[in-house]
């Protein structure tokens, strides 16, 4: 039950961030009850994170004020801005979503840093390793305190987290899109936890942009557009298109997804053996096909040979048993460029690090696949005139909105930086489409413009392997789904949730039926 | 055979660890500033700095421990030059610590010719003496090593065990650590990245001035024009070797000094066959040996050379 007369013990108001031209923040009110779980919901570059930084410190307000309600009397008392000491002080925790975690640290050191007294000739960690039990045993944040973090799995990673704003007997949680990095079961648990710590009294702020979450697990939901609060309901009053109206300021649709015939296989594996890079899963003889006009997605928790897959299709990684075919052909080599030149386009995972040259242009970075295609090259030299004149209308054509073409990539957003990548693989009309968590942080409006994309390239005639861990966009979008377990592909007979659900838990489709 | 009786011979053995006694100093000071993520490369210029401020200090009247205190301010005080340029203002690190070596080298220099505009060889100070532990000083190859040095040296085994106390047991060692690796996470915890940082880099210079100070009070007895000669670059190849592990640093010391001492020895053994440049050349070789073999499984602190700004997520 949503806590709607408990005593306040948070207020905003008017909170102002400016960075240069752009007004991140403009005066922003938010109030928060004890016991609350409040989500913050917005596109990306809303705002949502700029605000909780200004309430934990990390960034000063140009105008504004936050009261907090920081002792026994629960009255409400100005906090000091710009100070996170100041704001764990008053009981304020925050969990970044880059975790803020030394890893070279033991899980304890990192709860303890900044908590005990600098200047000390040894440290005592037995009343701390008492007081952290008691707080695992009663909120079943479990975590081996004497590893080092950086051993240690995201999840486990985020309950140091937790822990550490916790151990500071903090009263305001703020949580920074905490389930990107978690599987949905994980997911599932931390809410079920944080629903039980609020019960006990702990306030909750949680900023998302995944709709179905906050439906199930917020009290309350406040809307954050361009900068402004837009809205904010209960949300058990709420309904989601309303929602989504609110945050894209505009009615979205899903792009509709026409019954097509599928064609030729366009990617066939057989039995195919791999081990994973780096100690994680692979492939432990994959079956898998993938015809022309038709979406196959590939659902699992991450970290089941995921990678591997990415990588034997985009070329990383050659079988060790098994077969790869490609139009019923096996490729040349496995290596990327003879996967690019059998007709495979690749939209990688981490497009930051694996999809563009951050400090080259946009024109470059839209021909580094074919540097050597008479229409980029000739005689060893680059057709500058040529190769800018075809990014521009790419950029056009994809909607790509940064400095241009001789702007560099890595000052472009993440959404916008997925439609050069798309841009540059759906020029070429590949056969076959790898899309690795294609829509990954993106927001609403970009992440349908990916999806439309891909739903256009397979009405072109393209195959598309669909990996992603968000198995509501995969059942949007896929006309075949297989569950990917333990480095082995079987596929769904039906497209049920609560089914494949199980199957991504290792169970057969029989017993999952 | 005069291969065996070198490394039989006492005098061998004390000379490595004399040898080894500035680089421990040095190697000390710059894993303290890397790791909380500063790359201090003015280490060769402050161990000149050091060895030209102590042995200055001795000169003008000041104790053998006055010159020690007066080598220690004087590379605290190009520390933090060298951190208020790096951490603060996030200028290159490599840049930074380039520049503040050939200001303190010249600097030092300078001071030298303005206190003794026309002297032709340098005043000699009465340096540290060795001193012998009765007892201990009389076990074989051991004793005489370790026994009888000069206090210098065993400030610098000291030292060795302050610094891997602090880091590993204190709360501030513990921050500082974390300063070096996630700087994100010093500040989410309400500590100060910017003290941390500007204070180990200080304080590490200040070890460093110390190592300097150790040629000219204790090696030798006078200011000479060169006479670093490089031990502060093999510092900066020990932090690495010693994957920046305080324990693993003496280690690394000891085993350069060993090198050295070996060859100085095979010099007057063999010089007469073989160029003395050969000999010259192996402790060196064998230090980028000893780099490639430990470097490879280094694993490096995360925030090093990376520059964080307050309020710039």
């Amino acid at each position: 039950m949503p806590p709607t007369d408990a005593p306040h013990v948070l207020r905003l108001r008017g909170l102002t961030k400016r960075f240069g031209p752009v007004l991140a923040n403009d005066s922003i009110d938010l109030d928060l009850r004890r016991g609350e779980i409040l989500a913050l919901l917005g596109e990306n570059g809303a705002g949502k994170t700029t605000l909780m930084n200004m309430l934990f410190g990390h960034y000063l307000p140009d105008s504004g004020a936050i009261e907090v309600a920081d002792g026994a009397d629960g009255a409400l008392r100005a906090l000091p801005l710009g100070r996170p000491q100041a704001a764990l002080r008053a009981g304020v925790g925050m969990v970044h979503q880059h975790f803020t975690l030394a890893l070279n640290l033991s899980a304890l050191d990192n709860i303890l840093l900044g908590a005990e007294p600098l200047f000390a000739l040894r440290r005592r960690t037995g009343a701390a390793r008492r007081k952290i039990d008691a707080i695992m045993a009663r909120t079943g944040l479990n975590v081996d305190l004497d590893a080092p973090v950086g051993r240690l799995t995201v999840g486990e990673r985020q309950r140091v987290e937790i822990l550490k704003a916790l151990y500071r007997d903090a009263r305001i949680l703020v949580l920074d899109e905490p389930t990107a990095v978690l599987t949905p079961q994980e997911a599932d648990g931390l809410f079920q936890t944080l629903g039980a710590m609020a019960r006990e009294g702990l306030s909750v702020i949680f900023i998302s942009h995944k709709l179905r979450e906050v439906l199930a697990f917020s009290h309350r939901i406040a809307v954050l557009r361009h900068g402004r609060k837009v809205g904010e309901m209960r949300t058990d009053e709420a309904d989601l298109p309303a929602i989504a109206r609110m945050m894209v300021g505009q009615d979205v649709e899903s792009p509709p997804r026409p019954p097509m015939t599928p064609g030729e296989p366009v990617l066939e594996l057989r039995e195919v053996t791999l081990a994973g890079a780096g100690g994680r899963a692979g492939l432990r003889g994959a079956s898998l096909r993938v015809h022309a006009r038709e979406i196959v997605g590939v659902a699992g928790v991450s970290g089941n040979g995921q990678a591997a897959l990415a990588a034997l299709v985009s070329g990383l990684a050659a079988p060790e048993k098994g077969e790869l075919l490609l139009r019923g052909a096996a490729p040349a080599r496995f290596d990327p460029a003879a996967m690019i030149a059998a007709g495979v386009g690749r939209i990688p995972e981490d497009r930051h690090h694996d999809g563009v040259v951050g400090s080259m242009t946009l024109a470059e970075n839209l021909i580094i696949e074919r540097l050597d295609d008479p229409a980029v090259s000739r005689a060893g030299f680059l057709r500058r005139g040529r190769i800018r004149a075809e990014a521009e209308r790419a950029c056009a054509a994809y909607d790509v909105r940064g400095q241009g073409p001789d702007g560099a990539a890595r000052l472009l957003s993440g959404g916008n930086m997925q439609k050069l990548i798309l841009a540059r693989v759906f020029e070429r009309a590949p056969d076959l489409i790898l899309a690795n968590q294609p829509t990954r942080g993106l927001d609403l409006g970009a992440a349908n413009e990916v999806a439309r994309r891909l739903l256009e390239a397979r009405a072109r005639g393209a195959g598309v392997l669909l990996i992603s861990e968000d198995l509501d966009e995969i059942l949007a979008l896929s006309d075949r789904v297989v569950v990917m377990h333990e480095g082995r592909l079987t596929e769904a007979p039906a497209r049920d949730r609560a089914q494949i659900g199980l199957m991504m838990a290792g169970r057969g489709a029989e017993e999952a039926a | 055979m005069e291969l065996l009786d070198i490394l039989t011979n006492a005098n061998f053995w004390a000379a490595a660890v004399r040898i080894a006694t500035p680089l421990i100093f040095g190697v000390l000071g710059a894993l303290i500033c890397e790791r909380a993520g500063v790359l201090n490369l003015g280490i060769e210029g402050i161990f000149t700095a050091g060895a030209m401020a102590g042995w200055m200090a001795v000169w003008l009247g000041a104790s053998l421990w006055g010159g020690v205190l007066a080598a220690a301010l004087t590379g605290a005080a190009f520390g933090l030059i060298h951190a208020t340029l790096t951490v603060p203002m996030g200028l290159s690190q490599h840049v930074s610590g380039l520049g503040v070596t050939m200001l303190a080298t010249s600097a030092a220099y300078f001071a030298y010719r303005t206190a003794l505009p026309d002297v032709s060889s340098p005043p000699r100070i009465t340096p540290f003496q060795p001193m012998d532990v009765p007892l201990l000083s009389d076990i074989p190859l051991l004793g005489p090593a370790l026994f009888q040095q000069t206090a210098l040296t065993w400030l610098a085994f000291a030292m060795t065990a302050l610094v891997w106390w602090a880091l590993a047991r204190t709360p501030l060692g513990v921050a500082l650590r974390a300063a070096g690796d996630n700087p994100d996470a010093v500040d989410a915890q309400g500590l100060s990245v910017y003290g941390l940082r500007m204070g180990a880099v200080t304080a590490g210079s200040a070890l460093m001035g110390v190592g300097g100070a150790f040629l000219t009070m204790s090696a030798f007895d006078a200011f000479f024009f060169g006479m670093v000669n490089g031990r502060g670059w093999i510092c900066i190849a020990l932090v690495i070797f010693a994957s920046w592990r305080p324990g693993k640093a003496l280690l690394g010391a000891l085993l350069f000094g060993a090198f050295d001492a070996f060859q100085v020895r095979l010099q007057t053994a063999y010089g007469g066959q073989v160029p003395g440049q050969l000999f010259l050349m192996a402790p060196y070789l064998l230090s980028i040996l000893a780099l490639v073999l430990a470097a490879r499984r280094a694993e490096y602190p995360r925030a090093l050379l990376v520059p964080w700004f307050k309020g710039q997520r």
